[in-house]
C-alpha cells in the first residue's frame, strides 16, 4: 500500500519539475501560462493526495481554494494577452 | 467492502499520477503552443479527477467536497484553455502544421468585418 503512494508523488515531482522547466524556458507568455495551468492542477491534485495520507480534513479546504484562484488567474492572463483588458 | 474499496481507490490514484506525468512531458516535448495546450489540459484534467476521485474511494465521508473539487476541476480547465487559445490566436501565433489547413481563419476575418461595420 505505501509503495503507490512514493510512486505517485514521485511522479508529480518529475511532472512539477518539467513544467518548471516549461515556465522558465517558454518563447512566449502563452506556453508560460499553459505550464503555470499544468502547476496548479497538480498542486491541487497532489494537495488531496496529502489530505488522505496525513489524515487532516483541512487541506482538501486548501486545494479547493487553489484551484478557484488558479482558474481566475489563468482566465485574467488569457485576457490580458488578447488585449481585451 | 472497505478492502475493495481500498483497492479501486489505490488504483484510481496510481492511473492519475501516471496521466499527471504525461500531460507534464507533453508540455515539455511538443513542438508548438496548441499542441502543448492540448496535451497539457486534456491530460492533466484526466490525471487530476481519477487521483482525487481516488481518495474519495478510500474516504467515503469526505465525499461531498471532494465531488465539488471534481466537478469543478472538470468544468474550470477546460475553459482556461479555450481562453488561452483564442487569446494566443488573436495575438497573432500561427499554428504549427504540415497540411496548411486553418479554418479558423476564415471566422475570424468575418467576425471582425461584423463587429467593424
Amino acid at each position: 500500500m505505501n509503495i503507490i503512494y512514493i510512486i505517485v508523488f514521485t511522479l508529480m515531482g518529475i511532472g512539477i519539475t518539467i513544467s518548471m522547466i516549461r515556465f522558465v524556458k517558454g518563447p512566449r507568455s502563452g506556453d508560460r501560462a499553459i505550464a503555470l495551468d499544468t502547476l496548479s492542477i497538480i498542486i491541487t491534485a497532489s494537495m488531496v493526495l496529502l489530505a488522505h495520507v496525513f489524515e487532516r480534513y483541512i487541506y482538501i479546504d486548501v486545494a479547493l481554494i487553489y484551484g478557484v484562484l488558479g482558474f481566475v488567474g489563468i482566465i485574467v492572463i488569457a485576457r490580458y494577452i488578447e488585449g481585451a483588458l | 467492502m472497505k478492502e475493495i474499496l481500498e483497492y479501486i481507490g489505490m488504483a484510481f490514484i496510481l492511473i492519475g499520477g501516471i496521466f499527471l506525468f504525461l500531460g507534464a512531458l507533453g508540455i515539455l516535448r511538443m513542438p508548438d503552443l496548441y499542441t502543448r495546450l492540448q496535451a497539457g489540459t486534456k491530460a492533466s484534467t484526466l490525471g487530476a479527477m481519477s487521483t482525487i476521485l481516488g481518495v474519495g474511494f478510500l474516504h467515503p465521508e469526505w465525499f461531498l467536497k471532494i465531488a465539488i473539487i471534481v466537478i469543478f476541476i472538470g468544468v474550470a480547465n477546460p475553459l482556461s484553455s479555450h481562453a488561452l487559445a483564442r487569446a494566443s490566436y488573436r495575438k497573432g501565433v500561427i499554428p504549427f502544421s504540415k497540411s496548411g489547413i486553418d479554418k479558423y481563419k476564415k471566422a475570424v476575418k468575418k467576425q471582425n468585418k461584423k463587429v467593424s461595420s
